[in-house]
């Protein structure tokens, strides 16, 4: 739920210790390290290797997040085609058909229908795959892209403006609301929040092409403003209500959206203040005033990448409400686009600040896409992998509701750590609960590889030491060297002294993944 | 002994009645977290095993909507034959309960003329809700929030919410964080997801489909890692480790992995005391039995049954929906046997629903579509046995489809007030007459 300040909320017990940076000017560039450029990969992105952390910090603060943020200019590939016609709607023919079918009688009547039932339910398994296949699409765009940080945004774009394929059932209009989330990731909301009352799949999912003058149906005219752009108590429901009505005849045919005027109710309204015949993109326009809009995108923005607000940490929320303010009139100024906010947030003093590094809990996404990215492990299959994120409670495209996912620590209980874990070792090793890959041989996890890298990074470890080498491994990995199973790892490294290092260094990977720390970024 | 000796446990009880959990106490200490899993008993409960104190539900979900018209068959009615002159159950062939000479049970469901004949089973007929809708997923939703629009948390999750730390439905935004993590064992759900219906604001059920996957699999990559593992997991927070950070939580429910995990594998390697029949459902509760014989302090079981949807071929005395019939009940009857066995039957209440039944009239594909009000089983020795409610007229319909005679959130405020003993009202947002199908 939305906060606006958290003067509301309860104090939490009093946190040992610091002052938080709540700065958002500029971190010196002298202090932009290994650990920082550490950071900023795993949140403005999926993490990275050893050596893309190593360029982060030959780079410098600025040329990394000019580089992060001003992805257009990386060249990425085009996403695959898929079928836009499979949930298409029924042709002249087909009508026709569905006609004489309703007027026989009788066994004919029967036969007739179920034809064409049959028909539907193919068209529907069809789809279904389909969903399936972009879904796994998707996933490799994330772990391959070389635009992170526009996928990161795609997927905070998908949770914000939460639609789930459940109740559109049509995966062209998934896929194409998800280009959409892909081409404004990091532009302007504005573009997105008009996008949105045009989007097919959004329509369909808070039933707005039911919506009609003189019954306008109020699903979207209320999320629109709750969950999208101004957050409870921030407009009466009279805004609903009135914004419901400009909302009307806001349909789509096919896959194209259609203002339908007939259906349109073109009489005077007051919405947020504003009056007049006003339509929907009226509506959007008046939203887009009010000062409360720039405050909630900053907040999203906030705990995307940045960290749990509120968290119920006093002195954590405090820092973080004064750098959500900073972040909003950023926006505000730049008349919502992104970049110029993203770009300040990932150059604060305040993100860097030691009390947001490695305290964000990983999203299954981040989990899995974050693996495979800075661990370089093979990708085996990436339809087990679905499987597990939805095990994990993030089926990307199907949302658990409008509301989408709630994140933080609602990720992890019991059942969701193994899963978590074992996530990892059949990424490590190709092992699964009931068996083993049968290509695992053939694609082991390359430890070598990173360990070539961390020599690079730190001169000082020695192959010969395992102590200096758990050291390095656990600084790339976790981004601290004193987890509490500190012990336990050192031991197993001493205990393997002599074997096979690939070997020792994957299984000490499946240990270190297997640390509560590692679920963190 | 008497139903009236079991007691009505209060919140209190509730919190602690599950294993000394560690992520209960966020300010415990490092080193009492450790020694958190020694004072853990033997079992991982803080009860003795098998001693009757605490109530038990598990709802089986009879997913793709189960043709209530094939379950109970209204022989003595007919237009049933007339709407399915294909696939309807003749006469002589129906399990007859008892004298009734309306309806009766298809022939696969000996399992459950069993348990009727017994005393241990009620049939609530013609069970729906106001406006029924005809998608699965929407009227699945609208079974598991107790709300015709579908919206909001679990009803089970409400419920564990509302013991847990004492809000109701639609209390929004003035809930405090709870001082702890509330018992992630007082809800088990056998299957790949926890359901909706187990799903509170504050409480996540925990969710597996088989043991197997309650565990950490690297250890069969390398045996000699499962010490280290253990280790790991077991090492608990640092003395430097802020206890409210995300990572003191996440110290703390690796801990209370190692322990769950540890008691539901051991509780489900216990072999049955009777011989389970084969499938999937089967095997659900089989581990369900074994869970409860172990003692653990779980509240709601929740297991199901897919593969309902019959739009065709849906056969009749035989074929697709007999089998699954023959799941059903011959899975409740092995189950209630083995409870009996374990000498727990009597803390043990069972609920079987579907998202909805299927139209009054077969299709071309000898199958049907979906439709509307069904049948529900209450099973268990507490169950006030026999027909309850009458059954839905097959001409008097509504669009082809049945009219329902019962809220079906009137058979839950039933088992929410007299089973699980708490207030219905809080729960299900809104007063529902319990439906008397209980003797308790």
């Amino acid at each position: 739920m939305y906060q606006p300040t958290v003067s509301t909320q309860r104090d939490a017990p009093a946190e040992p210790g610091r002052r938080i940076n709540d700065s958002t000017a500029p971190l010196n560039a002298k202090n932009f390290g290994f650990e920082e450029a550490r950071h900023l990969l795993w949140r403005a992105g999926f993490g990275g290797t050893v050596s893309q952390i190593n360029t982060l910090v030959r780079w410098g603060l600025n040329k990394s997040v000019d580089y992060l943020v001003d992805f257009e200019k990386v060249k990425d590939s085009p996403a695959p085609e898929f079928n836009a016609d499979i949930m298409r709607p029924p042709s002249e023919e087909e009508r026709r058909e569905a006609e004489a079918a309703r007027r026989m009688s009788g066994v004919d009547r029967e036969t007739a229908l179920a034809k064409i039932r049959v028909r539907r339910q193919n068209a529907e398994q069809e789809d279904r795959a389909q969903m399936r296949e972009i879904q796994q699409w998707w996933l490799k765009q994330m772990i391959e892209s070389p635009r992170p940080l526009q996928e990161k945004l795609t997927l905070l774009w998908h949770g914000h403006f939460a639609t789930s394929y459940r109740t559109v059932e049509d995966s062209w209009h998934m896929f194409m609301q998800n280009q959409m989330f892909r081409k404004h990731a990091a532009g302007n909301f504005a573009d997105m929040l008009y996008g949105i009352i045009r989007d097919p799949a959004m329509i369909a999912y808070l039933n707005n092409n039911d919506s009609r003058k003189g019954r306008p149906n109020e699903n979207l005219a209320r999320e629109l403003m709750e969950l999208f752009s101004l957050g409870v108590g921030n407009y009466g429901e009279k805004d609903i209500k009135e914004g419901a009505k400009a909302l009307t005849g806001y349909t789509f045919r096919d896959d194209e959206f259609v203002f339908d005027r007939r259906n349109h109710d073109g009489s005077s309204k007051n919405i947020l203040g504003r009056s007049g015949a006003m339509n929907g993109d009226d509506f959007v326009a008046a939203i887009l005033e009010r000062r409360e809009c720039s405050r909630f995108v900053a907040y999203k923005l906030y705990k995307h990448f940045a960290g749990d607000y509120p968290s119920g940490r006093k002195t954590l929320d405090s820092a973080a409400d004064r750098v959500i303010g900073d972040l909003a009139s950023t926006i505000q100024l730049s008349r919502y686009e992104l970049k110029p906010a993203l770009k300040k947030l990932f150059l604060s003093q305040h993100f860097y600040d030691p009390a947001l590094r490695g305290e964000q809990i990983k999203s299954p996404v981040q989990l899995v896409v974050g693996a495979v990215r800075s661990l370089n492990t093979p990708v085996r299959d990436l339809s087990r992998v679905c499987d597990a994120m939805g095990r994990m409670g993030q089926d990307i495209f199907f949302p658990p509701s409008v509301k989408g996912w709630d994140g933080g620590r609602s990720w992890i209980n019991t059942a969701t750590l193994f899963v978590r874990q074992n996530l990892m070792v059949f990424l490590l090793t190709g092992k699964r609960p009931e068996g083993k890959d049968p290509l695992a041989e053939q694609e082991p996890f390359d430890a070598r590889a990173m360990l070539e890298q961390l020599r690079e990074a730190y001169p000082q470890m020695s192959l010969s030491d395992p102590t200096s080498v758990t050291d390095a491994v656990l600084r790339f990995t976790i981004g601290r060297t004193n987890p509490s199973g500190r012990v336990a790892l050192d031991e197993f490294a001493r205990a393997s002294e002599g074997k096979d290092i690939n070997q020792t260094v994957t299984k000490m990977m499946l240990l270190i993944s297997a640390m509560p720390e590692y679920q963190l970024c | 002994m008497s139903f009236d000796k079991l007691s009505a446990y209060t919140r209190r009880e509730f919190i602690h009645a599950g294993l000394v959990l560690a992520s209960a106490s966020v300010m415990l200490p490092s080193f009492l977290q450790r020694s958190a899993l020694a004072m853990a008993p033997k079992g991982g409960t803080t009860s003795i095993p098998g001693v009757p104190e605490d109530r038990v539900l598990v709802v089986i979900q009879l997913s793709g909507g189960n043709d209530g018209l094939n379950t109970v068959v209204p022989f003595g009615d007919g237009n049933y034959y007339k709407a399915r002159p294909g696939i309807g159950i003749k006469e002589d062939r129906v399990l007859k309960l008892g004298k009734n000479t309306e309806v009766g049970l298809h022939p696969s469901l000996s399992g459950l003329a069993d348990l009727y004949n017994d005393g241990q089973l009620t049939l609530i007929q013609g069970v729906g809700y106001p406006n029924p809708n005809r998608s699965h997923f929407k009227s699945m939703d609208i079974w598991h929030t107790a709300d015709t629009d579908a919206s909001g948390d679990g009803w089970l999750g409400r419920y564990f919410d509302a013991e847990c730390c004492g809000f109701g439905k639609g209390e929004s935004g003035t809930i405090e964080k709870p001082k702890g993590d509330p018992n992630p064992q007082i809800g088990i759900a056998v299957g790949r997801e926890a359901p909706l219906a187990m799903k509170g604001r504050v409480v996540i059920p925990i969710s597996f489909e088989s043991a197997e996957l309650f565990r950490w699999t690297g250890r069969d990559v390398d045996e000699n890692l499962g010490d280290a593992y253990q280790r790991i997991s077991n090492a608990g927070m640092q003395e430097t480790m802020d206890p409210e950070s995300n990572a003191g939580f996440l110290t703390r429910t690796a801990l209370d992995a190692q322990v769950s995990s540890a008691t539901i594998r051991r509780a489900v390697a216990t072999k049955p005391r009777v011989q389970y029949p084969d499938g999937e459902l089967s095997r659900q509760l089989q581990m369900v039995a074994s869970m409860i014989a172990a003692g653990l302090k779980t509240r709601v079981y929740y297991v199901s049954l897919g593969g309902f949807d019959t739009h065709s071929g849906q056969g009749g005395e035989n074929g697709r929906h007999a089998n699954l019939l023959r799941f059903f009940g011959s899975a409740l009857k092995a189950f209630y046997q083995d409870l009996k066995a374990q000498g727990n039957d009597q803390r043990v209440l069972t609920m079987s629903f579907s998202e909805f039944g299927r139209r009054v009239g077969q299709n071309a594909s000898q199958g049907t579509d979906h439709g509307t009000a069904a049948p529900m089983f209450l099973a268990g020795p507490m169950v006030k046995a026999g027909i309850h409610n009458a059954h839905p007229s097959l001409t008097d319909l509504d669009q082809g489809d049945l009219k329902y005679g019962i809220d079906f959130r009137t058979v839950y405020a039933a088992v929410l007030d007299s089973w699980l003993k708490t207030d219905s009202r809080k729960v299900l947002d809104g007063s529902f007459t319990p439906a008397k199908v209980l003797r308790v």
